[in-house]
């Protein structure tokens, strides 16, 4: 069932690696410096590297937009991008995956009643501005640098034209990687919290997550799609729309290629945090406007003559009409999946303000003035609660997202017999026992399970500056909930 | 794409060196040509006639292969059509030598000695200005920035053959002691020199414009 609910995800990725392959190998391969099968090979080994290795960064930001927690609710999500990104690609309109697939999460978000995340949505859509001014940028700077070295070391025409070869192979590949980490979020992001899968260890050498099963799975969608209907796309790229030089090719690609890699790269996010400056958030971004931002960022240094104002118009356009369509399609289609067809599209969650829960919100020291009356009310729908605590205006952002982990309501209970079920790859001996420790015991939160796994063992407690660590529990803990969540919630 | 693309790279680029080497050559083979038929020393103008056939012959299957190599190899695709007319042009400089040395062994033209002195600057100039535009098609493939370097002497050295070609028929049409048709001939041979060195000129304008499209 799940494979068959992840074929709109495939659908997705199959036309990504249609279209966007051609942004990084179009001009290379238009312009006959590159064979098409070359290109292909090439494009499809490093978007699966760049998926598998550096995908999540992009994806646990999707993630955090909204978290689609069942698998109908995904597909149709997944779905509603793609098909938006057909029908926009048939109306002639510049359209990216990433614009489409934060649409139709918003409109799950609505359908669904789940808050959308104000910050994780402003930072999107601010990077997708600062995606294509960015990518205009870096390209002058490589221009400059391309054209002072040829001038320097006074490269002869079949030098240059080797060189430009080479060097556009490994700026394809390069941007391939990129594409990869930055965009498999899109096509796969949605999958991310309901994976059946379970990591896979390689003889202790290196792990594969569940999340990078999915991502190498999708990964080898785009591949498909590069192989099977690229070739036409690029043909256009590289002859029709943007007529470059091999050269100016180049430094096209490896401007969009580091643009890419910027909104991909956990990496140098970290590197960036420990040196104490601004983190650049990863975010999908369209690898499309890269190009075009790049594009035009040459035209800019030649004069700014002859840049085609109106398809700047039509990039700017994009960046509204793409993520309203896919909401709005979302949206209709969740309602047909629930009602006609009577597949659950979203797992309802609770907000209930237990003892438990005043007793940790309190605890934080966040003041509970003006809600006080509503506890042991029960919430439905997560949108109302937090409508009603956005009344509250001691609360600073950061308390209200406190409160609303705090009291979500998820009745686990660790009974015994669940215990044969587990999956010992994923929840393996030293985690296990602690939690064997607590058989019989019931939890009306999930923060109360970690806590008390986390008293409990060394093994369960968070690590200062260890992401990796934090998310692999954060895995653990959601999948020992979906094991022993009872049918209360 | 692998790395036989160096090797073959290397190769065409000598394989250029050669073709242009032939167009020099035909120029300097010209010169010498000339200055023995003036001289009256009709073996050596027939030795270097066969020799110009000869490098007019090697630069034609040269030229011929080179065509082929680019397109096969797809090598250089953005600028190959141009480097093709490159080619093909200067392989009409080799022609034109060759073409009025033949001439001069068909006519035999009665050339006034007090004319030959003209005629070998006429024919220096000519070959000077075609030298200058061997020196920028070898710019044009090794250091682009360097072409206009040589391109603006292939202009001076046609200007200075027109004026000395002009000089010359005014000669030629003063002297009373030719008859009509005599001067009509050598008007004819000095136009057919000079021609060559428009011609030059004609392919520098032509590679100016190549050097712009591939200016970065």
């Amino acid at each position: 069932m799940f494979a068959f609910f992840m074929s709109s995800g495939l659908f997705l990725g199959w036309s990504l690696g249609a279209n966007d392959a051609s942004n990084v190998f179009g001009t290379a391969v238009g312009s006959k410096m590159i064979h098409f099968r070359t290109a292909a090979i090439w494009c499809s080994i490093f978007v699966i590297l760049g998926a598998v290795i550096s995908g999540a960064g992009a994806s646990h930001t999707l993630g955090k937009l909204g978290s689609v927690n069942a698998i109908a609710g995904a597909f149709i999500v997944a779905f509603a991008a793609a098909a938006s990104v057909y029908l926009m690609t048939k109306a002639r309109y510049p359209v990216s995956t990433s614009q489409a697939i934060v649409g139709a999460i918003i409109g799950w978000n609505l359908f669904t009643g789940s808050p959308t995340d104000y910050n994780s949505l402003t930072k999107i859509v601010t990077t997708w501005v600062v995606c294509p001014i960015l990518s205009a940028v870096i390209a002058i700077a490589i221009y400059k640098v391309v054209v002072f070295f040829i001038s320097k070391f006074k490269l002869g025409i079949f030098s240059q034209d080797i060189l430009t070869r080479y060097g556009l192979l490994l700026v394809g590949a390069f941007g391939s990687y990129s594409l990869g980490a930055n965009n498999i979020a899109n096509v796969m992001g949605v999958f991310v919290p309901i994976s059946p899968f379970s990591d896979i260890s390689f003889y202790g050498w290196f792990t594969l997550s569940s999340a990078q099963q999915l991502f190498f799975i999708g990964a080898v969608a785009i591949a498909v799609g590069v192989f099977t209907y690229s070739k036409r796309v690029m043909a256009t790229v590289g002859e029709g729309i943007f007529k470059l030089s091999p050269v100016a090719a180049f430094v096209v690609v490896s401007a969009h290629s580091v643009v890419l890699f910027l909104f991909a790269s956990q990496g140098l996010q970290n590197l960036l945090i420990q040196l104490g400056l601004p983190p650049i958030p990863l975010v999908p971004v369209s690898s499309s406007q890269a190009v075009v931002g790049a594009v035009v960022g040459i035209g800019l240094l030649k004069g700014g003559r002859g840049i085609r104002w109106r398809t700047l118009g039509g990039i700017a356009s994009s960046w509204a009409v793409s993520p309203i369509i896919a909401a709005i399609l979302s949206f209709i289609l969740l309602f047909f999946l629930q009602n006609v067809f009577e597949q659950e599209v979203y797992r309802p969650i609770k907000y209930e303000l237990t003892p438990d829960a005043i007793e940790q919100i309190q605890t934080a020291k966040i003041s509970l003035g003006g809600i006080e009356h509503l506890f042991g009310n029960e919430f439905a729908d997560a949108r109302r609660f937090h409508k009603l605590l956005s009344h509250q205006k001691m609360l600073v952002d950061q308390n209200h997202n406190f409160i609303m982990a705090s009291t979500e309501f998820d009745k686990l209970e660790i009974s015994a017999h669940r215990f044969d079920v587990i999956n010992n790859q994923i929840i393996t001996e030293k985690f296990l026992s602690p939690l064997m420790e607590m058989g019989g015991v019931v939890f009306n939160h999930k923060w109360q399970l970690e806590d008390a796994l986390a008293a409990r063992s060394v093994y369960w407690r968070q690590k200062e500056n260890e992401k990796t660590h934090t998310a692999s529990l954060g895995r653990r803990i959601d999948y020992i909930c979906k094991v022993f969540r009872t049918e209360e919630n | 794409m692998d790395f036989r693309i160096l090797k073959r790279k290397l190769e065409i680029g000598k394989r250029i060196d050669d073709f242009l080497d032939n167009v020099s050559e035909s120029g300097l083979l010209f010169k010498l040509g000339v200055d023995s038929y003036l001289k009256g020393n009709v073996e050596s103008f027939e030795k270097k006639l066969e020799d110009i056939t000869q490098t007019e012959n090697q630069g034609d299957s040269l030229r011929r292969s080179l065509e082929e190599q680019l397109y096969m190899q797809t090598l250089i695709p953005e600028s190959r059509g141009d480097v093709l007319e490159l080619l093909e042009n200067m392989d009409t400089l080799l022609d034109r030598f060759k073409g009025a040395m033949w001439r001069f062994e068909i006519e035999y033209p009665a050339i006034p000695v007090e004319m030959h002195n003209d005629f070998k600057e006429l024919v220096s100039c000519v070959v000077d200005s075609v030298e200058a535009m061997v020196r920028s098609a070898r710019a044009f493939f090794k250091d682009i920035a360097a072409v206009s370097d040589h391109m603006h002497k292939v202009s001076y050295w046609e200007k200075q053959s027109d004026k000395v070609s002009t000089r010359l028929q005014r000669n030629i049409f003063r002297n009373n002691e030719l008859q009509l048709s005599h001067k009509l001939q050598l008007r004819d041979f000095v136009i057919h020199v000079d021609q060559i060195a428009d011609q030059a000129e004609d392919v520098a304008d032509k590679l100016s414009i190549y050097v712009i499209k591939r200016s970065l």
